[in-house]
């Protein structure tokens, strides 16, 4: 019955195709050849830049370095017990081990991984493969024991089998004051070394506060620029917009030659006699140079959002608002304020997510107390060189940016951000 | 708020003249640091801030030597040159590729178009730290750390985004019965597309080219883990001013690139205003 209905009433082109399936190829073209201008792009972008993202955050749970240089070692252990010595065939293993990756240089690798666990560990490592050369044969155990005394401690063999699984979460957990003990339980490091909840709670506090006093700065210019006649106004976006397209060095440079000790703005306050010669304030090099340079770096990504949101606002309202008898302050709370808040909203949050990645003011202007976690993973890159653990503190602050990127994509939208 | 109505009190007046003496400030707080940096950058002295005979105008307090040193200065020039070489190729690469881009997003039959615009936006969103770690780690392993191609490729992923959001705003107020008239009076795509489209969204892909050179010449972070000695660009000569040997020459480099933004920002406005004028906005 179905059939035959649609058997009459399908409606062809002239060549006899029917329509529909017509239609559909046409927009399946549209759709390909739409592709095919963004493909290039997206490729682009997926090798250039996701690929290294995806590599990094892989970074941050790889761990080869023990299963590479020490398999038969490690699978000599699979048998041993925690708590004990292991025997002569296991140091035997070891011990041609060590000499082998001690000849492919793989060995400080091994060691340097071993003394993020057990610090004070690397000598054992590099000192046992040193010496061992010119241990020709058995017993090992003895000449082991006889190198470093450290090799009769169950702990340093239980933390060998730990970080010789080829995949670990131990940077994570380093990356939340945690840590595995020897038996592989999951606990908090000891009090001294818990560093980083600390520091992920006073970027997020420093942030939370420069977006405030950023918000506190830029509301009454937005407000005053929004009311102007467009021709005042627009001398007035100057100077927001000077700032922003200024180089981020030069503002930070002259932040340093405003705020330092010897800097103009002590020096104005000494000639004015607010201070004394003998206490020049120090404004950089700690939170305080960090927090003021920082806020002058993204005021301008407050006011920008607050103003194309109060150039909207009708002055009409206000003028209603007082007429039937509010008082200015009443008028300005209950009527202006509650239609400014999408402005709010937006430039809150793009400031608060520019803020708790930013690197190169801190790095520059926050001295040794100023720092925040960007700083550390930098640190952890060039420096310390724990990679895996700069990885691990990167992939958390990535996570939580993009988590708030996605809250502004529902509140504001990317496509509406505004350039300039 | 232009003037205050007639029938205002004292404690309005009040308000009202303190409301704009708080906004001075704040405008002052904004300015002021790139204005200080301007004359000290003339001081003949080798120090950071006004002395005496500067604030008394004296001629021999100031001088050009910090500029002159610029250009005596190998690392400099060299810096200079470098920062141009990467901006100028990853500028016209970015271009090329998020202007191609756009103008498929902006298709009505674009598939995928919130996640497809999502990753391409991505060089934007994440902080620059990670950017540039990963970038690291990678570039390294393929051999592309502390090359050119290495940074110039790293330079136009980040830049790109920048391109993609100005040209797509462009082209929504596009109105697309221009091609379909070009195209009925016997116009084929190719023409079209060069004489039609491109004069139209041409503002768009200039201020994007503008903000994707800029991203490029003012970036640090990646340029600290990507490059090489060889590479460095003017912010990470300046990075390891302010690090190392803070001299005045930083101030005069950085007066020079105040007024290098002030010439951009210029051209930016204009493009906005023209392109405003070819679309039929009238600026409120």
């Amino acid at each position: 019955m179905a059939e035959i209905t649609a058997d009459q009433t399908v409606i062809t082109t002239a060549d006899g195709v029917p329509l529909k399936s017509r239609l559909a190829q046409a927009e399946r073209r549209k759709k390909i050849a739409a592709f095919a201008l963004v493909l290039p792009l997206l490729a682009f972008i997926l090798i250039t830049f996701i690929v290294p993202i995806l590599d990094m955050t892989f970074r941050s749970v790889d761990n080869p370095v023990v299963a590479e240089t020490l398999p038969r070692t490690l699978a000599a252990l699979e048998t041993w017990k925690i708590g004990e010595i292991p025997d002569e065939p296991v140091f035997a293993i070891l011990a041609e081990e060590m000499v082998a990756g001690s000849k492919a240089r793989t060995i400080g690798k091994v060691a340097t991984r071993l003394n993020y666990e057990i610090p004070g560990s690397r000598s054992t490592i590099t000192k046992t493969a040193r010496r061992l050369k010119r241990v020709k044969q058995g017993p090992y155990k003895e000449a082991f024991l006889k190198i470093d005394k450290r090799w009769g401690d169950p702990d340093l063999w239980a933390r060998l089998k730990q970080i010789g699984s080829p995949y670990t979460l131990s940077y994570y957990l380093a990356a939340v004051d945690m840590q595995y003990d020897a038996e592989g339980n999951i606990v908090s490091q000891p009090e001294e070394k818990k560093v980083y909840i600390s520091l992920f709670r006073k970027t997020l506090w420093v942030s939370l506060l420069i977006t405030g006093l950023c918000l506190l700065l830029a509301y009454p210019i937005a407000y005053l620029m929004a009311n102007l006649p467009t021709g005042i106004s627009n001398l007035l976006m100057i100077m927001v917009l000077l700032p922003f397209w200024t180089s981020l060095l030069v503002r930070t440079t002259s932040w340093i030659v405003l705020l330092q000790t010897e800097g103009v703005l002590n020096d104005i306050a000494v000639w004015t006699g607010l201070i004394g010669e003998d206490n020049r304030l120090q404004m950089i090099y700690n939170m305080k140079g960090t927090v003021i340079a920082m806020i002058h770096i993204l005021l301008p990504f407050m006011v920008l959002p607050l103003f194309s949101v109060m150039k909207t606002i009708s002055p009409s309202y206000v003028r209603a608002a007082r007429s039937l008898g509010a008082t200015p302050a009443r008028a300005f709370w209950t009527v202006y304020f509650p239609q400014s808040v999408p402005g709010i909203g937006a430039g809150s949050l793009l400031v608060f997510i520019l803020a708790i990645g930013y690197y190169i003011t801190p790095a520059l202007v926050g001295g040794r107390t100023g720092q925040l976690i960007s700083y550390w993973i930098a640190y952890h890159m060039q420096k310390s060189l724990n990679w895996g653990l700069a990885a691990a503190l990167g992939g958390i602050l990535l996570l939580g940016v993009l988590a708030l990127y996605w809250l502004y994509n529902r509140l504001v939208g990317i496509d509406n951000m505004k350039l300039g | 708020m232009a003037a205050l109505p007639p029938y205002a009190g004292p404690l309005e007046h009040a308000w009202h003249y303190g409301f704009r003496v708080l906004c001075g400030l704040i405008f002052l707080f904004l300015i002021m640091p790139i204005l200080v940096i301007i004359p000290l950058s003339f001081n003949a002295e080798p120090y950071f801030t006004f002395n005496e005979h500067m604030l008394r105008f004296e001629p021999d307090a100031y001088s050009m030597r910090w500029y002159a040193d610029i250009f005596n200065n190998p690392q400099w020039v060299h810096s200079i040159k470098n920062s141009f070489i990467v901006a100028v190729f990853s500028t016209l690469l970015a271009t090329f590729l998020g202007t191609l881009a756009a103008l498929g997003l902006s298709r009505a039959y674009m598939p995928y178009r919130t996640a497809v615009m999502g990753i391409l936006i991505s060089p934007m969103i994440v902080p620059l730290i990670i950017s540039a770690a990963g970038m690291y780690f990678f570039y390294s392993k393929i051999g592309l750390a502390q090359t050119y191609p290495g940074l110039i490729l790293a330079h136009t992923a980040l830049g790109t985004p920048f391109v993609v959001i100005t040209v797509t705003a462009t082209l929504i107020g596009f109105d697309h019965s221009l091609t379909r008239a070009s195209a009925s009076l016997g116009a084929d795509p190719t023409r079209t597309f060069f004489k039609v489209i491109v004069p139209l969204i041409l503002p768009g892909v200039i201020s994007g080219a503008l903000f994707a050179f800029i991203t490029s010449f003012d970036e640090v972070v990646v340029v600290l883990f990507l490059a090489g000695f060889e590479q460095r660009t003017i912010p990470r000569q300046m990075w390891a001013g302010i690090r190392e040997q803070i001299s005045p020459t930083i101030l005069a480099v950085a007066t020079l690139l105040i007024t290098f933004s002030i010439v951009l920002m210029t051209v930016l406005e204009g493009l906005r205003r023209r392109n405003e004028r070819l679309r039929g906005i009238r600026p409120t």
